[in-house]
């Protein structure tokens, strides 16, 4: 079979291929984005982008129900999201083999919180499969869809930052050639979930439960790897990499398969062993459930709780010679991320910040605003929480106060769930100011289209949702878009806008500079500072733009800014803050 | 146990600076060669013009994608100051492969914070086997500036086992098509620097 190296997002593409799945629905979110635009490839797969999670494990729903084998991905937050529809489809169960593959972020590379998404497997009574490398992302995904089927059930495949984007070498599997067949079967008692119908369903639910435990201690996803017999570990995903490395003579019981535990084989296991320890990443979700089952094991006493694990975290947590490392005594400069040069979200944050606006912030490349120098975001909760949050904090101030709030929220998030919060503002009367900072892609997460931006996943022409009619049969009265380069006219609308004692939806609107599709942004020259101009006032350095740096003067000289004609993308925002006029742009 | 036989690369640079396709080379020809290769990265905010490190680990059986502290058998920079920033973790007998380069992270732009001084230098000081690499002219030589990792990758290709053949091999299936003449160039200029 043909070897290959796959990142775990590229294995868990191949195996709905594999698996002849022939729809895919996601929202994009880091860690989990690149398995969508991997599946893409296949073209028997129809995949998209839907607008939230909630709407994208509804489409899989749907796709299950009419008897096809379908993949649903979202990030760890994403499952809040689709939270609603996945308790009771748990209790419905599936006609087409269905599995939800959710990406967890330990470490929180890019999340708002680190929840550990097996609480949402066992609290929504869902099986869980937690593959440790590229090759079981590909093998336990691929089983899982048979495993659906078989236990008529929606299966969930947790995934977490170090196995999403991990490589590993993955040999192939032969992908299956007949699909399943599809069409209308008509069974309301399984899928219309009202009282009756569900009380029925909710003990065939725990059954199902019991019999997966009895099942899964023959299975071998589920293994034993023998050592010298004096030290037990019980682990599953990421976390069992490094309890290999830290102990390489331990006797170690992997899960693959975390909710419902294979009880007698722990049992069994654990009765081998006169120290007991289990090794997982975020929650003692394995711990508390073996501890409850009478058995002394050690866990969270001495494994972090927070954060990622590594080995050297682990060695450090069970006091093993910890490495000595030479130390840097200097105090060295972070290097946080940053908006790219002539990103549109720049002019806008710069207006914020002169208003002295309150702003509640949302998920997405404009977060970044909350950054010095720009410093203009004040709360930050998860996607679409900005509008809400505005309404609510408007409510309880003074007039004057009141005017401060704007919530501000990107074209992508807006649809995610923005638009409910700016239809409760509407609805109530709210007085605050919404920004709808429009770059035509969902930026943060690497350039992806949403229904506003024209294309679908796979780069095929869409109708675009048009955000000022939107806003206005939602009932804004006042609804007016600038472009964020223009510094003057921005700021003023957005005065404006605050002061109107009315709800006013404001869209800025001009593409990310690292737009995916051609002909979108303009090739601009760049400019380049008359060192013979500028008074080294700073004023340029406010908008916090990477492609200028300011110089310090040597032997008493005053100094001055410089501008790094590689990075530069001839916005010429800077260019609107100089009093001096000491920009010039390159005409070379 | 494992420690004896597992080799660790760790690259450190800024988002944007191709590390990433870098390290996609580095273990499709370690793969070809015939090693067990694991590869760990993080996205998102790093593609933000952040800090960015990709760890690369081969050998006969690989575990964990991550590399344990103090265990970098080589560090392999793209920025002056990432490259510092990173020096701790590795091995008392590691080798440093490094971009000249500086990229002034916000603080210094703004003026704020000074950019360390003679990093070169103090790498050199920490570290014996230091190799201080030239990559934006020879990349430029090479006809692109942006084929700076290609250059880095020929600089430390002369230190690993995979023959030449297999790294042309990886370049040609990874680059793509209209890229390939000037990045094999910057290779072959990287090659022979060090």
């Amino acid at each position: 079979m043909q070897k290959t190296i796959l990142s775990g997002n590229e294995a868990f593409a191949r195996a709905a291929y594999e698996a002849g799945v022939t729809v895919a629905s996601a929202y994009p979110g880091t860690p989990s984005t690149e398995i969508l635009e991997n599946i893409t490839q296949y073209e028997r797969i129809d995949a998209s982008w839907a607008p939230n999670e909630k709407v994208a494990l509804e489409v899989g729903i749907g796709a299950s129900i009419g008897g096809a084998r379908t993949i649903v991905t979202m990030k760890h937050v994403g499952v809040n999201v689709a939270a609603d529809p996945l308790f009771t489809f748990s209790y419905t169960g599936v006609r087409g083999g269905m599995v939800l593959v959710v990406a967890d972020d330990p470490e929180m590379h890019s999340s708002q919180d680190e929840q550990d998404s097996r609480h949402y497997a066992r609290f929504a009574k869902v099986p869980m499969f937690e593959p440790a490398d590229s090759q079981e992302a590909l093998d336990f995904t691929r089983l899982a869809f048979e495993v659906s089927e078989q236990f008529d059930a929606p299966i969930m495949v947790r995934s977490t930052t170090r196995i999403s984007h991990s490589k590993s070498i993955v040999e192939l599997g032969e992908p299956l050639m007949e699909l399943p067949e599809t069409g209308l079967v008509r069974d309301p008692s399984k899928f219309v979930m009202l009282p009756g119908n569900a009380r029925i369903r909710h003990p065939l639910v725990e059954k199902r439960l019991e019999e997966m435990s009895e099942w899964a201690c023959t299975q071998g996803f589920n293994r034993i790897e023998a050592g010298d017999g004096k030290l037990g570990i019980i682990t599953s995903g990421v976390a069992y990499q490094y309890a290999r490395e830290v102990f390489p003579d331990a006797d170690i019981l992997k899960l693959g398969l975390v909710y419902p535990l294979p009880k007698q084989m722990i049992r069994d296991f654990a009765a081998r062993f006169d120290t007991l320890y289990v090794i997982e990443e975020l929650d003692p979700f394995i711990e508390e459930q073996v501890k409850a089952m009478g058995i002394n094991v050690i866990g969270k006493e001495k494994v972090p709780i927070c954060g990622e694990l590594s080995p050297g975290r682990l060695r450090q947590a069970f006091d093993l010679n910890p490495p000595n490392l030479p130390p840097i005594k200097e105090d060295l400069p972070p290097r946080p991320p940053n908006m790219c040069p002539g990103c549109p979200h720049r002019g806008v944050f710069h207006a914020l910040n002169r208003l002295k606006a309150y702003v509640t912030g949302d998920i997405g490349c404009y977060t970044l605003g909350f950054m010095p120098p720009l410093s203009a975001m004040d709360t930050c909760i998860c996607m679409g929480a900005s509008i809400g949050n505005a309404t609510g904090l408007s409510k309880v101030l003074n007039e004057e106060d009141r005017k401060k709030v704007v919530a501000v929220i990107g074209d992508s998030t807006f649809l995610h769930t923005g638009i409910n919060g700016l239809m409760d503002m509407v609805y109530n009367k709210s007085t605050a100011t919404v920004l709808i900072l429009d770059n035509s892609t969902t930026g943060m997460t690497g350039r992806q289209d949403n229904p506003s931006t024209g294309f679908t996943l796979d780069g095929q022409l869409a109708d675009q949702v048009d955000l000022e009619a939107l806003c206005r049969a939602l009932g804004v009265k006042h609804v007016e878009t600038v472009d964020p380069a223009q510094m003057d006219t921005t700021r003023k609308v957005i005065k404006e806008a605050m002061e109107r004692p009315e709800v006013s939806v404001v869209i800025t609107r001009r593409p990310c500079v690292l737009i995916k599709h051609e002909n979108v942004v303009e090739d601009l020259p760049p400019l380049y500072v008359k060192t013979d101009k500028c008074v080294a006032c700073k004023a340029c350095l406010t908008i916090g733009c990477p492609a200028i740096e300011w110089e310090t003067g040597k032997d008493g000289s005053k100094g001055n800014c410089k501008v790094d004609r590689l990075l530069c993308n001839g916005c010429q925002v800077c260019m609107q803050l100089c009093k001096f006029d000491a920009f010039g742009v390159c005409d070379d | 146990m494992t420690d004896n036989n597992v080799t660790n690369i760790l690259m450190a640079g800024v988002g944007g600076q191709g590390t990433l396709l870098a390290s996609e080379i580095l273990s499709e020809v370690l793969m070809q060669a015939g090693y067990d290769v694991k590869k760990a990265e993080v996205h998102g905010m790093a593609q933000r013009g952040g800090s960015v490190v990709s760890h690369v680990r081969f050998g006969k059986k690989v575990f964990s994608s991550i590399i344990p502290e103090g265990e970098v058998d080589v560090l392999f920079g793209f920025e002056l100051l990432e490259t510092y920033r990173y020096l701790p973790l590795v091995k008392e007998l590691g080798a440093v492969v490094v971009n000249n380069l500086k990229i002034a992270p916000p603080s210094v732009a703004l003026g704020k914070r000074d950019y360390p001084t003679d990093v070169a230098a103090k790498l050199k000081e920490l570290v014996a086997n230091v190799h201080v690499v030239d990559g934006l002219q020879l990349a430029e030589q090479a006809g692109n500036s942006r084929t700076v990792n290609t250059v880095l990758l020929g600089a430390l290709s002369n230190t690993l086992e995979p023959t030449h053949e297999q790294w042309i091999a990886a370049i040609k299936s990874l680059v793509p098509e209209r890229f390939l003449d000037v990045n094999l160039k910057a290779f072959e200029l990287g090659r022979q620097v060090c």
